[in-house]
Formats: C-alpha cells, structure tokens, sequence
C-alpha cells in the first residue's frame, strides 16, 4: 500500500487489532448502520461486532441481499452504504450490487475478507482474486497487506466512495490482517493528492451556458441521478432556476424526484417508456440544458436522430460522461449543485432575461393532449396500470420511499407513481438488476424505521431475492412488498411478443409459490388481491399492518407497457397506444 | 465553446470522415498493487486499442510510474481514452505525447542476426549506419542493441531481413517532453 506516505508518528497512533481498527474507522466515518453475512475469513471483524453497541449490523440471508441493502440506504439517505462479506463466495455474490452501484453512482464501501497473507494465489477454500474480480466493476479497491495502512485505507475508501462522481469502493482485508495489531490513525490525515475531482463550474462555461439560455425559445431541462446525487441542495437549486427561467423540466429514471412531479412544467420522465411529451420535446427544443446525466442508450434512442436542431449544455462531474455518447455545444465539469447555483446567480443578474415562451408551451401543450399514460379500464382483472396508480393515491401523504425491480413494474412504477422529493426513488437504472428493489427497501427501512417502504415488484424480480423477507422479519423492517403478479416475466415478454413473433421462449413462471402462504412461512403478513374493487381496501390493510407485507396482486397478464420508443427509433417516432411490432426495423432489432 | 463557427448540433459534423489516428499517451499513476491491471483492462473493456505499452517506476520516493501507451482510434475515441484514464483513482496525469510539439519518443530494441560471409559483413555495416551497437556475437551471429524512433527501428529489422534476422525484442515507445518542465 503506497498511495501516500503519512507523517503518522504526529498523530496520536491507538494500538489495536486489525478487527478493531475496521470498527474504530467506521464509528468515526459516522456509520451506524450496516448490511452483512458472516464467515470464515471475517471471523475476527464480526468478533469485534459483538461488543459493539453503536453500530447496527442487520444480517442478510444473501450477500447479494447485502449490497442491494447498502444501496437502498445509501441512496434513501445521501450517506455512503456499508457491507460486510467474507471472502470467497460471499465476495463473488456482491459483484452484482457492485456493479449496479457503479453504474448508477451510488456510494458504497464493501468490506470482504480474504484468506490469511501467506495463503494468498495458492487457490486455498474460499480463495477468490477479489480485488480482480472488482477492479473493473468498483470506482477503487484495495486489498491491504500491512495492518498499519488500515485505517487510513478505510478512511480513504469513504472519500473515494463519496466525493466526485460517487461510486462503491472494495476494500480486502485478509484474516491475519484482522488479528495481528497495529496503530490507528484517525481520518483527518488522510489525503489523496492523485484524486481531486473538480467541483466548481468554469467561469466562461456557465457564461457561454446563460447566453445560450438567454437565446432558447424551445429550452429542456434533462436532469438525471446526478442532481441526487448531489445533494437536496440541488434539487432546491434546480426548482429555483427553473423558477426563474420557466424553461420545462423532463428527467431520467433515476433523477425522478429532484423536480416535483405535481409541477405545470413537469414533462414526466424521459426516454423508451417516459411520456410523449417529455419526449417530443427533447426532439424539438432549441437547447437541451442536461444537469448530471449521462445520454444513456434508454433516453437517447437512435443517437443519429437525437435531438436533431438543439444546442446543447451538459452538467456533469464526470468529464468522461461528456461528449462521450452526444456531442454537446457547452461542457460543464462541476458538481450539479455549484453549477446551478453559477447558473442561478448568472440569470438573476441578466436584465428581462425570461424568454417568452408562450408558443413552446403551446406546443407541449398539444403533445400533453395525448395523455400518453392513459390505459384501458379494468376489465374484471386489475390493470397494472391501475395497480400502481391507486397504491400512489392511497401513499402520497405519507413519508413514503419506493423501491422497485426490473422490468415492466418498474417503468409502469416510474410512469404512475409520482415524485415531489429526491431519495424518495430507489431502482436499478444502469445495470438493470432483477432483485435490486426487496433488499434495497430492506437498507431504506432500516435507515428511515418510521417511514413506509414499499418495493413495487414483479414476480418474477422479486423471486430472485425472496430469502431477504426473513431479513425483514428478523429485524423488524416493515417493508411493503407489492408485487404486480401477471406470472410473466413481463418486459421479456413484450419484447418476444414484439420481436419475435409471439415465440414465448421461457417466459412464462411456471409453478408459481402462494405468495400469501410464502410470507406467512417467512413469519410476515400475505394479502392476495385479483379484484379492482378490493383493491383499495386492500391497499390500506397492507398499510395499517405494523410488519413485513408481501401483497400479491394479480394483474392483467399480457399488458404491454405503454408508451414505447422502438428499438433504434427516434424521440419523435415514439408510439403511443398499441404497438404490434412492425414498428421496429431490422437495426432495432438487434439492439437490447 | 471555442470560437469557431459552431454547427447548430454535432449531427451537423460528418462523423463518417473519422479515420483512426495513432497517439502516444504518458499516464503518470500511483505505483500501487494493481494499477497496470486497471489501465489495461479499462482499455480491453472499453474496446480501445493498445500498439504498445511500458511501464516502470519513475521516483521511488513518490512511488511514481509513468506507462507509455500507444493506441490507435477516431479522435472522439482518443478523447474519451484520455478521460477515461482519468477516471481511474491512482492516475495522476495523462500527457498526449503526440499532439505536444515538444514530444518525443524513443524505442530500444535488441536484434539478432545469423549469417556468414558477405551477408555478416553487410549486417555490420548496416547497423554501423544505423548507430547499433554489438552486444553479443559468435561466429555465425550478432545481437545489435539499437535506439531511436519506433519508424527507425522498423527499417533497420527490415534491412536486417534478407541478411539473416532471427529474432528482435523491443521495449515499446518511451516518451518524453523537451524543455526544463516535468510533465
């Protein structure tokens, strides 16, 4: 370990075992809640865990159910998430939450034993290259070979995790490491001159963005997970400018929440299953003013046919996320708060500076008129659709935080259940991981104990991660897990039917479990619901149950989630109403 | 925003028209455990080029390395290699060698040679050309030892060919900036 030798013998170095200083480290980065799953090569962390009061440890049925947790709670509280895994298979299972926290920055210190020094490359049990094995899935890591570089790795990790673009962070500890003894430094001295991420706007750059601002008549806001990323002071900042400015505001699935959903300005979410409007606009605007998103593939469609007339402004700290899918006009390299706040103080200063933009609103106006979400009445089975909207109104005025999993539940979560506040939001954007929302939810309720969680899932998800309900009644989180059971796997589905002629290849669940008896034999309470009429009663027993919740509700089976940018199509080719598939060209097709 | 005339969007710019340029980069990294091994799976992950590549620690007491990439890309690629590298935590800097004026990049290479009368004597002369040194020889054979621009090398391996060339091991392209600035 040789980032930065530190004059230690000026800080006041504690002795104390390896174990010891991983507990010392983490009390002092402010840590009072972690995720983990215990074994051989931990043995001596978990040890000193036992006399520990001020820290809880909330064990897991599965590592991956760990990670998922550490990102749940890292992303409900803005706070860096913590696992605990023993190395081997426990490290192996966590490469799944790694790279999902990696792909949607989300801060996180993952902590993995590792067999004993000396064993190290001689394939021992429970041997794996952890440090391999995540180097290309973690934002760092580091395995540590020398007791005495400890604390200040661990210190390290926490700053890595948290500042810049924020990302998980590995670090391996091997077993001798943990017993043998050595001196604690605290986090103060720690510095990492190779690493200093830039955070404040150039001053040209903010000035070339006012004037494109000042020009716009057609402007789109497009924000993303960075504007939460960055704190509530962003999503004040941003509602600020837009306040000012009166420019129309769309976002990514994973900024939902930074501009309050209920706003006349809100477009809805941008991208293959967000709104028309939102859509419609990013095609038509004469500037698309872009803080902390990345142009994902999910929100850029054909990227040839992107945009096509805009100029174009990106806020990000990431430089590599510039230019890197879209070109654009004015780069920003900042973190979106101090961008926004460059760009707030700017307008305020421009003299008659709100442009007039009566004909743009008409327009989005008429591209509203649509009504791009709407969907079919319930036709004796509950529509999905309908689902999630009678779970919003009947949560909204409540401390509410939604997690989901992937597929169509997600988007239909996404398009009907709405958003005033960040962190409110949890769902796997980036890697799209099955099994992300029940464990995550388990890392919201543990952060927010008083709050109502709900995991919107689809059966087939949340079957990946159903052990973590055990989790959930053994720690007494009372999640709400609500799962839109239309016994598909319903997005695999729509796109077989889509794309492949109806050839339904393996996705259909066969010999589905009684969620009802399932949650029962986990100890938690199971209502089952196929009648739109009971729906909302039923919705409020789920509420009023002070425990873990598994609501089976059974929804039309072969709804296609609507609307739908085809595969390799543009914004404005988006399809609204019935798509039967012809669609999609032969390029779309191959595209994922 | 620069100054020249911008397109109304990137759209506007011919995308078709990128050829593939070959770029020498200097990343200056941490010499820790594992810093070769992000560098070049960030590259084979990101499906970027590597022509050559050398690496070694550079100021023990800063426990600096310096690797000397060379790759091939469009210039949007380079772009990105270049931000990429940046995103790794123990990479300092990255200098693009090829775009500075005051870059400049030299190879080593060992070459052996087998041959007997006229074509041994014209192997000598050839290398003496080419300022190669000997550094072993037998009856039958020579090594050369010989420094200078990859482009340089590459003739004088080819010279070599017809006389005898067995085998030749290179160092990959070093790199440096003139002037008295570091970096």
């Amino acid at each position: 370990m040789t980032t930065q030798t530190l004059k230690q013998t000026e800080t006041k170095a504690r002795t104390m075992t390896g174990a010891q200083i991983v507990i010392e480290a983490l009390k002092e980065q402010g840590v009072d809640t972690m995720f983990g799953y215990p074994g051989g090569a931990v043995l001596p962390i978990y040890d000193a865990l036992y006399s520990e009061n001020s820290i809880r440890h909330i064990l897991v049925r599965h590592e991956q159910g760990a990670g998922h947790a550490a990102e749940g709670y890292a992303r409900s509280t803005g706070k860096p998430g913590v696992a605990l895994v023993t190395s081997g298979p426990g490290a192996t299972n966590m490469v799944t939450p790694i790279t999902d926290a990696m792909m949607d920055s989300i801060p996180m210190v993952v902590i993995t034993g590792q067999v004993p020094t000396h064993l190290i490359g001689t394939d021992a049990f429970q041997e794996c290259d952890t440090v391999g094995i995540t180097r290309c899935c973690a934002k760092h890591n580091y395995l540590v070979t020398d007791v005495d570089d400890l604390a200040r790795t661990i210190h390290e990790a926490f700053l890595i995790a948290t500042s810049g673009r924020p990302g998980p962070v590995v670090i391996d500890i091997p077993k001798d490491i943990q017993f043998a003894t050595g001196s604690y430094i605290g986090k103060e001295g720690v510095h990492k001159p190779t690493y200093q991420p830039k955070t404040e706007p150039s001053a040209h750059a903010i000035k070339d963005a006012l004037a494109l601002m000042k020009a716009a008549r057609r402007p789109v806001f497009y924000t993303g997970g960075g504007v939460i990323n960055s704190g509530p002071e962003a999503s004040a900042l941003l509602r600020e400018l837009q306040a000012a400015t009166g420019f129309p505001v769309t976002s990514t699935l994973m900024g939902l929440g930074a501009f309050p959903a209920s706003h006349k300005d809100w477009l809805g979410m941008v991208g293959m299953h967000g709104s028309y409007e939102a859509n419609n606009a990013m095609h038509d605007c004469d500037l698309m003013i872009c803080v902390g998103a990345r142009f994902d593939d999910r929100v850029t469609g054909k990227v040839s046919a992107f945009s096509p007339g805009s100029k174009k402004i990106h806020i990000d700290i990431d430089p590599s996320s510039i230019n890197k899918i879209i070109r654009v006009d004015v780069p920003i390299v900042a973190d979106c708060k101090e961008a926004l706040k460059a760009l707030l103080a700017g307008w305020k200063k421009i003299k008659g500076a709100k442009p007039d933009l009566e004909d743009w609103r008409g327009q989005i106006d008429k591209w509203r008129e649509r009504d791009c979400f709407s969907y079919p009445a319930n036709d004796g089975s509950i529509r999905p659709q309908y689902a999630v909207e009678r779970l919003y109104e009947l949560t909204k005025d409540r401390d509410t935080y939604i997690s989901t999993e992937v597929g169509q539940h997600q988007m239909w979560a996404a398009q009907h259940y709405h958003f005033e506040e960040p962190n409110r939001w949890m769902t796997s954007g980036g890697l799209g991981t099955m099994g992300y929302g029940l464990p995550a939810a388990v890392g919201i309720q543990a952060a927010h104990p008083e709050s109502l969680v709900i995991d919107i899932a689809g059966e087939a998800s949340v079957q990946m991660v159903m052990q973590e309900v055990s989790t959930a009644v053994q720690h007494k989180l009372p999640i709400k897990i609500f799962i839109l059971n239309n016994e598909w796997m319903g997005m695999v589905r729509q796109w077989q039917e889509l794309l492949h002629g109806e050839r339904y290849s393996h996705s259909y669940s066969e010999s589905l479990p009684d969620f009802v008896k399932l949650a029962e034999a986990y100890g938690a309470h199971g209502i089952q619901c196929s009648d739109p009429a009971e729906l909302d009663q039923k919705i409020m027993e789920m509420i009023g149950h002070p425990g873990p919740v598994v609501f089976d509700c059974l929804v039309t089976k072969a709804e296609n989630c609507l609307p739908m940018i085809p595969s390799g199509a543009a914004h404005n080719e988006m399809i609204v109403g019935s798509i039967s598939g012809d669609e999609i060209d032969a390029e779309g097709r191959k595209l994922v | 925003m620069t100054k020249e005339p911008i397109p109304a969007s990137a759209y506007d710019m011919d995308h078709a028209e990128e050829v593939d340029e070959r770029r020498t980069l200097a990343v200056l990294v941490d010499n820790e455990p594992g810093v070769l091994g992000r560098v070049v799976g960030l590259f084979s992950a990101r499906g970027y080029n590597i022509e050559s590549l050398t690496v070694a620690e550079v100021d023990r007491g800063k426990h600096r390395s310096r690797i000397t990439i060379v790759t091939t890309g469009t210039g949007h690629m380079l772009e990105q290699i270049e931000a990429q590298l940046l995103r790794l935590v123990p990479v300092a800097a990255v200098i693009d060698i090829t775009k500075s004026r005051r870059g400049i990049e030299r190879e080593l290479a060992l070459v052996k040679v087998a041959g007997k009368g006229e074509k041994r004597v014209e192997a000598l002369r050839i290398a003496e050309i080419f300022r190669a040194r000997v550094i072993d020889t037998t009856n039958e054979s020579f090594i050369f030892e010989i420094t200078g621009a990859s482009d340089k090398i590459d003739q004088f391996c080819e010279l070599m060919e017809p006389l005898g060339l067995v085998e030749v091991s290179r160092t990959g392209v070093l790199s440096i900036r003139r002037g008295k600035d570091a970096g």
